[in-house]
């Protein structure tokens, strides 16, 4: 789930190298501005979050479903609930607290989440894949602390690599709400937060359309084409007329990514079936 | 009064065929030793109950012990799948698992309804969502419905209560007398052993005296059923103070976890052929 998209990227200005992973998670902490709340799920929302918390943010304050809040890891955390987020933390609730008194009342800047499936509407799927319910062709985790965190945030960002398989016209299960079917939906179903602002992949932004609310391209990481963009989603995706091309990482911020990263496990661990 | 008594005794005595047992444990402080007591002794049939299955019940479910799972999230934190969940929901082995799911609040409203004595607690949630709509399906007993507020009149949901007959927690430590103190974070460990009928407390100590600490919880020992002395019995997971979370273990848990053979032989060195509190 942490794998690293290998496909490197040289940027024909700076000469500089990266992944199309790195261009995303960069992005995306660019969305995040100094001193917001920022709900954080697992994976690339977190290296996304810690990243702008390394760089332009540093008041960013983070808060994990594990009650952390205002966690500040050096590293990054492979679970939400490593002992370096309740060591770093300004303060450590229950599980029950951190869901009814800070998430249920929309103290929450910004929802930062991932995507196993996403639509045009910005629903997202985390359930089930295929098949249905009772025997899905795969089974995914499931809900966790999504359905409210979309809910109850002021916006959600959601940071997802773009495939047609992932990027779909209707998700197979609607685990957390973006806009519904359409306009009026978060309104009629009593949604308290605006919903899901902006959508980051490996590729560009997606942004909902004022009027519609259909997920729009609007951005594009360097040497990206809009026809890609299109070939590489699940519904036909309309295009901002005049897509914004967004400038490559710079090497401060590679630099504190690759240095947040060079703490998780990844490669050749030692075997569970060693003794501890 | 808690009783203190090893770790094979607290399991024998608490934990039964077809129990509704909640683990519990929010990535911190994960009872894996009880839960492999639990597999050693060979319960058959639980309701396993736990907001984030983890591991603990990927190892319960592939060994055969669980009939039905409450949850709301089942991944590998950080890695992916846990794939004798997925094994399970997907091809019925070892055995077909039921399973009844929630969002992590709705999770955490539950046991806080079953530790107050209500039957339902309240929240915004689910609105929307597909878990909403599945609910009550195939015959099964619907645990998230809407309610109408009577001050207000706005629609909120419901949740109905947990109450499971067993809640196995790990602490950092307990007194002489099973008063039992833990810290960092807490999850839903105070809410799962108040809503409960019976407790089991596995410890990383065992002291003359309970120090106060910064935003401990402490459940008094007649809130408890056993407390046992088990050093290190959260691991891959961690004791805050006295361990840290084996992430690389974890990770290598993927490869063991997705092949049948490779589990059973897990099983085999590191659960069956030790004795409790060992694995």
């Amino acid at each position: 789930m942490n794998g690293l998209n290998p496909s490197a990227v040289t940027d024909a200005v700076t000469d500089v190298t990266y992944t199309a992973d790195e261009m995303m998670t960069v992005a995306a902490a660019r969305a995040l501005r100094d001193g917001m709340t920022c709900f954080v799920g697992i994976g690339l929302p977190s290296a996304a979050a810690n990243l702008a918390r390394a760089t332009h943010a540093p008041g960013l304050v983070l808060i994990y479903e594990s009650g952390t809040i205002g966690a500040k890891p050096a590293e990054l955390p492979l679970s939400i609930g490593d002992g370096i987020l309740a060591e770093t933390a300004d303060a450590v609730v229950s599980v029950p607290e951190i869901f009814n008194y800070w998430l249920q009342p929309g103290r929450i800047d910004v929802g930062f989440l991932g995507a196993a499936q996403i639509d045009k509407f910005g629903n997202i799927n985390t359930t089930v894949i295929g098949g249905d319910y009772e025997n899905p062709r795969v089974r995914l985790p499931g809900a966790g602390g999504a359905p409210e965190i979309a809910a109850s945030c002021r916006e959600v960002i959601v940071v997802v690599r773009q495939s047609t398989r992932s990027f779909v016209e209707r998700v197979d299960f609607v685990t957390s709400v973006g806009y519904g079917s359409g306009p009026g939906d978060r309104e009629r179903l009593g949604l308290t937060g605006a919903g899901p602002k902006k959508i980051i992949t490996d590729l560009g932004v997606l942004e909902p359309d004022p009027v519609t609310l259909e997920f729009t391209l609007t951005g594009l990481f360097p040497g990206v084409s809009a026809a890609a963009a299109k070939e590489r989603t699940g519904w036909d995706l309309a295009v901002a007329p005049d897509p914004e091309i967004i400038a490559g990482p710079n090497p401060a911020e590679l630099d504190a990514l690759r240095n947040l990263q060079s703490f998780v496990p990844q490669a050749h661990p030692r075997s569970p079936t060693n003794d501890r | 009064m808690a009783e203190i008594v090893s770790l094979a005794e607290a399991v024998e005595r608490a934990i039964h065929d077809r129990d509704a047992v909640a683990m519990e444990g929010f990535t911190h402080l994960i009872p894996f030793a009880a839960g492999h007591e639990v597999i050693r002794q060979r319960r058959r049939d639980l309701t396993l109950i736990r907001m984030t299955p983890d591991l603990i019940y990927d190892q319960l479910i592939g060994a055969g012990c669980a009939r039905k799972l409450i949850f709301s999230w089942g991944g590998n934190p950080g890695v992916g799948s846990l794939h004798r969940f997925r094994d399970a929901v997907e091809h019925a082995w070892p055995v077909t698992l039921e399973i009844e799911e929630h969002s992590h609040a709705g999770m955490a409203n539950r046991y806080v309804a079953g530790a107050s004595g209500l039957p339902f607690a309240v929240l915004r949630g689910y609105n929307g969502t597909g878990l909403e709509s599945l609910n009550g399906d195939h015959g099964s007993v619907p645990t998230i419905k809407p309610i109408t507020c009577p001050f207000t009149g706005e629609t909120l949901t419901a949740v109905a209560a947990i109450r499971p007959d067993v809640a196995v927690i790990h602490a950092q430590r307990a007194d002489r007398s099973g008063n039992v103190q833990f810290w960092g974070i807490a999850g839903v460990q105070k809410e799962a052993v108040l809503a409960a009928q019976r407790s089991v407390v596995t410890v990383e100590e065992i002291v003359d005296r309970l120090d106060p600490r910064p935003g401990a919880v402490v459940l008094p020992s007649w809130t408890v059923s056993y407390v046992a002395h088990v050093p290190g019995g959260a691991h891959p997971s961690y004791a805050l103070g006295y361990s840290v979370r084996d992430n690389d273990y974890y990770v290598a848990w993927d490869a063991i976890g997705r092949d049948r053979d490779a589990f059973a032989r897990w099983l085999n060195e590191h659960v069956y052929a030790v004795p409790a509190g060992q694995s």
